[in-house]
């Protein structure tokens, strides 16, 4: 990966970083839109798609709720999206595998970058106590501001580092490559739809009649893919 | 800025609510651990309260600023509800204590209905219909606005609908909280998320794992196995944490081999 793909893909990453709590919160940093923009980035939109997808089905069991902690999926999904896309050169076996894993990592990693960024908050909010108390304008904006601006950064130095780190530790894991490609992508999507449909039980069980809405939903599903 | 006659109902210009609305699309931009959301709060009241008598240098203003700027937690695209009333109430002059109450007593509805229907069912629902789009072949270009689309469509019609509502009612907002439309919405929306996650999920594994594997049917009894284990185990531990360990002994197996 060259320093130019680096560089726009750390901001793309910084970009939608921003998008999962600071602004605008409009869900570009899903992993199926961000890993979907980044392998566009790099010039293969619809293996960004794949592992955004991939991705998306981890994601529906980690929600934004309020003060919890959760996974950053914006720089992540960049970082997912451009390894999948990047990798692409005879790597099959594990390709899918190695750039899920690596995603995430930085998914992880990325949600723990963002309680450093509202520690940091909490102490700017601090020390400006007094100025917010006397209801000083450029205080508040200045808070507001300064707040956003961090969580770029964040966004951009996570996409960056992981980039950085990951991306020859992948082509190293995909040369020596032992297992075939097809128990190696189903061991990936076999986790990725374990945890959705956990997720699906833990958000809908209590929903009336859950059961049979969601039965007859696999039903659709696959008499769609048996019969196309 | 001039002071409001006295008798007559505060008015907002159309310029003054588009800089509140797009401050609200920021409105956690400085979201911390002690005062939560409060700042931003403040930050987005800010271009309604310049309407106060003597303007940004005069004292309504900046005790205002400084009560609205204090501890505040809420779902954030609900915040508008607050937003919009808290903005006619400092500029209808009521008294602190009242409007500090009002703060106190908007934020558990505001989080707890926003949490419900928009991260636990609309936020799915969006992203199981783009997976359903996503399995049925549907290209990037699609799959993307289709979901962006979608989620959109709900979150700024929240938000502008939040604005407006706060500031119609004011402190009577809490009447419209409990529209039955908006409490009964998660349920019916979340029958139709359920139906559609079915869908999806055998669609995108089959596109994601690829027409004609051999491993089609052990990939489904995994997805089963790991789902009921994950169930099991009543949220003590996260999935795709999970993920993480078994996806390593994977691959360290897979290199080492």
């Amino acid at each position: 990966m060259s320093a130019m793909d680096i560089l726009f893909l750390s901001l793309l990453g910084g970009v939608l970083g921003l998008d999962t709590v600071s602004f605008p919160q409009a869900m570009l940093s899903r992993p199926i839109v961000a890993a979907t923009l980044s392998g566009a980035l790099v010039g293969d939109a619809v293996s960004g798609l794949l592992v955004g997808a991939t991705l998306e089905l981890f994601a529906v069991e980690t929600l934004p709720f309020g003060a919890s902690r959760y996974p950053e999926w914006g720089s992540a999904s960049v970082i997912g999206g451009a390894l999948f896309a990047k990798a692409s050169w005879g790597f099959d076996a594990g390709r899918l595998t190695t750039t899920v894993l690596a995603a995430l990592a930085i998914a992880w990693v990325g949600g723990w970058s963002m309680v450093q960024v509202r520690k940091l908050n909490a102490r700017w909010a601090r020390n400006r106590h007094d100025a917010v108390a006397r209801g000083a304008r450029r205080t508040v904006i200045g808070l507001q501001v300064a707040g956003i601006a961090a969580d770029l950064v964040r966004g951009i130095v996570v996409t960056a580092i992981g980039l950085a780190v990951l991306a020859p530790l992948q082509t190293l894991a995909l040369q020596s490559w032992g297992t075939s490609a097809p128990l190696a992508r189903a061991m990936v999507v076999g986790a990725a739809g374990a945890v959705s449909l956990g997720a699906v039980y833990k958000l809908f069980h209590a929903v009336p009649g859950f059961v049979w809405q969601f039965m007859v939903g696999v039903a659709a599903g696959l008499a769609v893919v048996v019969l196309l | 800025m001039t002071a409001r006659p006295p008798g007559r109902s505060p008015e907002l210009s159309l310029g003054t609510r588009v800089s509140m609305f797009i401050r609200l699309l920021a409105v956690q931009g400085a979201w911390n651990y002690e005062t939560l959301v409060g700042n931003g709060i403040g930050f987005c009241v800010e271009p309604a309260l310049r309407q106060l008598p003597g303007g940004l240098d005069g004292d309504a203003y900046r005790s205002a600023l400084a009560r609205e700027s204090q501890y505040f937690n809420a779902h954030p695209y609900l915040t508008s509800v607050a937003v919009g009333a808290l903005a006619r109430a400092e500029l209808e002059g009521e008294a602190p204590e009242r409007i500090e109450r009002f703060r106190t007593a908007l934020c558990g509805p505001l989080g707890a209905l926003g949490d419900r229907l928009v991260w636990a069912t609309f936020l799915p629902l969006c992203s199981f219909t783009a997976l359903v789009v996503f399995g049925l072949g549907g290209s990037p270009f699609v799959t993307v606005i289709t979901f962006l689309g979608l989620y959109n469509a709900g979150h700024l019609a929240l938000r502008v609908w939040g604005l407006q509502v706060g500031w119609r009612r004011g402190l009577g907002v809490a009447q419209s909280l409990g529209n039955p439309w908006l409490q009964h919405a998660s349920p019916r929306l979340g029958r139709f998320a359920a139906a559609l996650a079915g869908m999806a999920l055998p669609l995108a594994v089959d596109r994601i794992i690829g027409a004609g594997q051999v491993l089609w049917g052990g990939t489904l009894v995994g997805v089963l196995l790991g789902a009921i284990l994950l169930a099991s185990l009543h949220g003590r531990a996260e999935g795709w944490k999970i993920s993480i360990g078994v996806l390593t002994a994977f691959v360290l197996y897979s290199v080492i081999r």
